[in-house]
């Protein structure tokens, strides 16, 4: 397929839209505005709208997506996006609607996100949600924004935060947009939190411990009890990064669990579509001693009335403009209106048997670093063929592009080399997960039998291995003419 | 109704091959105390009838007025049929982040394209493939300036939308970073000097926002030598994304930084989101800006492909030494975006021209109205602030007529009493204006 530019397509005089006639008095622009404020070119294509349409139409064609096939991406839950939520978010009567309409207007809306925040409080056993973070790391930033708050209400000074070595790059990010110091806590012989090391950390100028249950081993933190009392002891405060909440739907809940703060990802627990990058959505519950401070503007429910409420005078204030990402949360509260709470539980019980079959199916051809039980994914290491052919995780990813899969999440966690983080989710059938084994399987024969194969793959996709060398040291992130 | 695929004896298979007799099994890990002992209590399950028509119904509950008179950060715009066929392909809605560039290169381009016609219409050099929004995009700039150039002062004027104005003090608190806000003058613009009284050699960066939230338009020329004079940065922003189609871009201004809301480039209102944050800026932060970045390259046979590159800034290289946390943005309104661009093509100017046309017939012809007057006398675009006798009656007499008044910006300008913030846009035609005034003569 040619992968010609739309400005490349560009033809001076063509047009894909109309525009309506004026019917007011028109009023000179020069009077109006002034020459010295107006611009003097539109620089955009022009292409005629069939140009358009076959050109995005043609792009869409060289996009992978879940629609498409199967998509194990560790840690970001790309299950299956059912259409009604689509269709859902796309009525009318919400896509319509000023974020300044009155109140009376928007009833709907805000029974919506009311009811959708006292679903998320009782799935996850916190005391309230706020829905506005954009998304998930921007929920981690309100997070420890209400943790930085609620220790100056108390008067006290704390500088670090306790970040696990297996974490997301995310929270030592936020943890540091917010002052904190970042400081690692290893991790011990089974995957979970080093306690002695955790221990030794902690101390009364830590502000608390950003932990990700189960952490990006896909492995539930077993002395979970042991790790919130460590923090407690000391004042501190259990933030959970809830990216994995896909394995304990149902089953448990962060709050009882001892965590105070927790963000979520509509985006991948609730079945939102991730858009090529967004927009998700990135809902924050609390502990109720936290509640003050959560992003104002709040909803509440007065008889059969639904307002917006800005009086809370220890909020952190406001994380973006307006009240969240709206048509996303449609998307949320259709998926757990149709799932209730024995969809949500049976959700969760598929995605960790998929994660268990594949770990189990593949475990004779990959190293396994944590020979335990998953939860809902499982972390394999390439070593193996590093050692024995000189295959890397790369190769390996690359060379499932040509058998029309989408590469598991690679090179991530950190704490382990080579890594391929595999996330199958509940909505994949058992013959997907065999399909998908059995091509890992084929790789791990063709690592050692043909290693050439695997470094030149992909040889299928529409353009083959990239140069991202040349593109960081000669950064062309604009297209102008020759 | 669930979405699962397994029936019994699927399940009953893979526990097997696992080794394990149940699902419970499979839970081991969860201490038992910690287990629930009975099911959640929610709402039952609904089939998919059941969710359409409760879910359509609680849409019905909302009422979606004949005339949206309220800009103030989102706007009643047209969007072209092409950008929701387009952002429907599931091809795009269904993909994660294009981290593997080989089977991403539909989005990866869209994104290059998308960077380049941002970059053109802002007069920048580069443009990132998105942030949260505007309010969140200025908020991101500000940190960066303040970050970068290790200066603790920020110049912000009060003439920028106040729910940015808020984000940006959220987001610049954890930086024990002092804010000065500048006021306005008569003209609604900001006032020159004191921007230059305030500006010091502690100043990251000085904040205006141009077609501000009176709908004035600024004169940004005035004040960037004095800025850069003092090496600070000058962040531009704008929330009528519209406004680039007639307006000067703010990058042959001096602009350091240009930040906006892209909402009106062919995405609905939707009470507020997901919206489009607009970033780009000088060559000089182009290795440091937050978000992702599309770049053009060539694969191993010399054919022309696209990546996401310059990663080291990003939080999962840099962990905490990135600039920013971002990582999800709002890449499909980015998409819907460039389409709605690719579509208007140069018709992006008649399309300005014509919501300053109705805005200023809206604008005369309530000046017109006994005890009606334009408070400001710098030059708007679509939107305007009028004094009036009572702007709460206004908006009820409005209210009662299906009309969505406009904005009573009393509420966060007491020196603003009774005064209202009204947009036209194309959507409104001659008819609804004279219905309008109509409405209003009889209070």
């Amino acid at each position: 397929m040619p992968n010609e530019l739309i400005f490349e397509k560009s033809r001076p005089g063509r047009k894909a839209s109309s525009i309506p006639a004026c019917d007011v008095p028109v009023v000179n622009l020069k009077e109006a505005i002034g020459d010295h404020l107006m611009r003097k070119d539109v620089p955009l294509p022009e292409v005629a709208e069939v140009d358009l349409i076959r050109h995005y139409v043609n792009l869409s064609r060289k996009n992978f997506g879940v629609d498409i096939g199967f998509y194990p991406l560790g840690s970001c839950t790309m299950k299956y996006n059912p259409k009604i939520n689509e269709d859902m978010s796309r009525l009318p009567g919400f896509t319509g609607l000023h974020p300044y309409v009155s109140e009376k207007w928007a009833q709907g809306n805000l029974q919506l996100m009311y009811e959708l925040e006292q679903s998320l409080c009782e799935i996850f056993g916190m005391a309230q949600f706020t829905l506005q973070p954009a998304a998930g790391a921007h929920g981690e930033l309100t997070g420890v924004m209400v943790m930085r708050k609620y220790f100056e209400m108390k008067g006290e000074k704390r500088t670090k935060m306790l970040i696990p070595d297996a974490a997301h790059g995310t929270n030592p990010a936020s943890s540091a947009l917010c002052g904190f110091e970042a400081v690692t806590v290893r991790s011990n012989a089974e995957g979970g939190v080093d306690i002695d090391h955790l221990r030794e950390l902690m101390t009364e100028e830590v502000v608390g411990l950003m932990l990700t249950n189960p952490n990006t081993l896909g492995l539930f933190e077993r002395n979970i009890e042991a790790v919130a009392k460590i923090i407690h002891d000391k004042g501190g405060l259990l933030y959970c990064d809830g990216a994995n909440s896909n394995a304990y739907m149902g089953i448990t809940r962060p709050g009882d669990l001892g965590f105070d703060v927790i963000q979520l990802n509509l985006h991948k627990t609730f079945s939102t579509p991730h858009g090529c990058g967004g927009p998700g959505s990135g809902p924050v519950g609390v502990h109720k001693k936290l509640v003050d401070y959560l992003p104002i503007p709040r909803i509440i429910k007065k008889g059969d009335v639904f307002s917006m409420d800005y009086n809370y005078p220890h909020s952190i204030g406001r994380v973006k403009a307006f009240y969240g990402n709206f048509n996303v949360m449609v998307k949320a509260y259709t998926y757990i209106r149709a799932l209730g709470a024995e969809g949500l539980k049976s959700a969760t019980e598929n995605a960790v048997l998929n994660a268990n079959y594949i770990r189990v199916k593949l475990e004779p051809y990959y190293d396994l670093p944590y020979k335990r039980i998953c939860m809902h994914e499982c972390v394999f290491s390439g070593s193996r063929q590093v050692n024995e052919s000189g295959v890397h995780t790369l190769d390996i990813a690359k060379r499932l592009l040509d058998y029309g899969f989408h590469p598991p999440t690679i090179y991530f966690p950190l704490i382990v080399s080579e890594a391929i983080m595999i996330e199958p989710t509940e909505t994949e059938s058992l013959e997907t997960l065999d399909a998908f084994c059995e091509v890992m399987i084929k790789i791990a024969k063709e690592a050692k039998e043909d290693p050439e194969l695997l470094h030149n793959a992909p040889l299928t996709t529409p353009v083959r291995r990239l140069d991202d060398v040349m593109a960081a040291r000669q950064p062309n992130v604009r297209w102008t003419k020759e | 109704m669930d979405y699962n695929t397994h029936t019994q004896a699927d399940q009953q298979k893979m526990l097997k091959t696992i080794g394990v007799s149940s699902l419970k099994d499979l839970f081991i890990d969860i201490p038992d105390k910690y287990k629930l002992k009975k099911m959640l209590d929610l709402p039952p399950a609904l089939s998919e009838q059941e969710i359409s028509e409760f879910v359509t119904a609680l849409s019905k509950k909302n009422h979606l007025p004949k005339m949206i008179l309220t800009g103030a950060g989102a706007y009643h715009h047209y969007i072209p049929a092409v950008v929701g066929h387009v952002i429907s392909r599931s091809e795009f809605y269904t993909a994660y982040t294009p981290y593997q560039a080989e089977i991403s290169q539909g989005i990866l381009q869209a994104i290059y394209e998308y960077q380049t016609m941002i970059a053109n219409l802002t007069g920048m050099q580069v443009a990132n493939a998105s942030m949260y929004d505007g309010a969140s995009s200025m908020a991101e700039a500000a940190v960066l300036c303040v970050k970068t150039s290790r200066r603790n002062k920020i110049i912000m004027a009060k003439s920028i939308h106040p729910e940015y104005r808020e984000t940006v003090k959220t987001y610049v608190e954890t930086h024990h970073c002092d804010v000065v806000e500048i006021g306005f003058s008569q003209t609604g613009q900001f006032n020159v000097s004191e921007i230059e009284k305030a500006l010091d050699e502690n100043t990251a960066a000085v904040l205006v926002q141009s077609p501000n939230f009176f709908g004035v338009i600024e004169n940004i020329a005035s004040i960037e030598k004095m800025v850069h004079e003092k090496g600070v940065s000058l962040i531009v922003g704008f929330t009528e994304a519209t406004s680039l189609g007639i307006l000067k871009p703010a990058g042959e201004m001096g602009a350091d930084l240009v930040v906006g809301e892209g909402q009106s480039f062919g995405i609905p209102l939707s009470y507020g989101g997901p919206y489009l944050g607009i970033l780009a800026s000088t060559d000089k932060f182009l290795r440091k800006i937050p978000g992702r970045l599309s770049g053009a390259t060539l694969d191993k046979e010399g054919k022309r492909g696209f990546i996401l590159t310059l990663q080291a800034r990003e939080q999962h290289i840099r962990r905490e030494l990135a600039t920013s946390n971002i990582c999800s943005n709002e890449a499909l309104c980015m998409l819907a975006a460039a389409v709605y661009l690719v579509s208007l093509g140069k018709n992006l100017k008649p399309l300005a021209e014509l919501n300053l046309h109705k805005a200023h017939y809206l604008q005369k012809r309530l000046s017109e109205l006994k005890g009606w007057e334009l408070v400001f006398k710098g030059p708007y675009y679509n939107e305007f602030v009028m004094r009036c006798p009572d702007a709460k009656a206004v908006n009820q007499a409005l209210e009662k007529h299906d009309i969505q008044g406009g904005y009573e910006i009393g509420k966060v300008y007491p020196e603003l009493k009774n005064c209202l913030l009204l947009c036209a846009t194309e959507m409104l035609k001659k008819e609804d204006i004279e219905y309008v005034v109509d409405v209003i003569k009889k209070i």
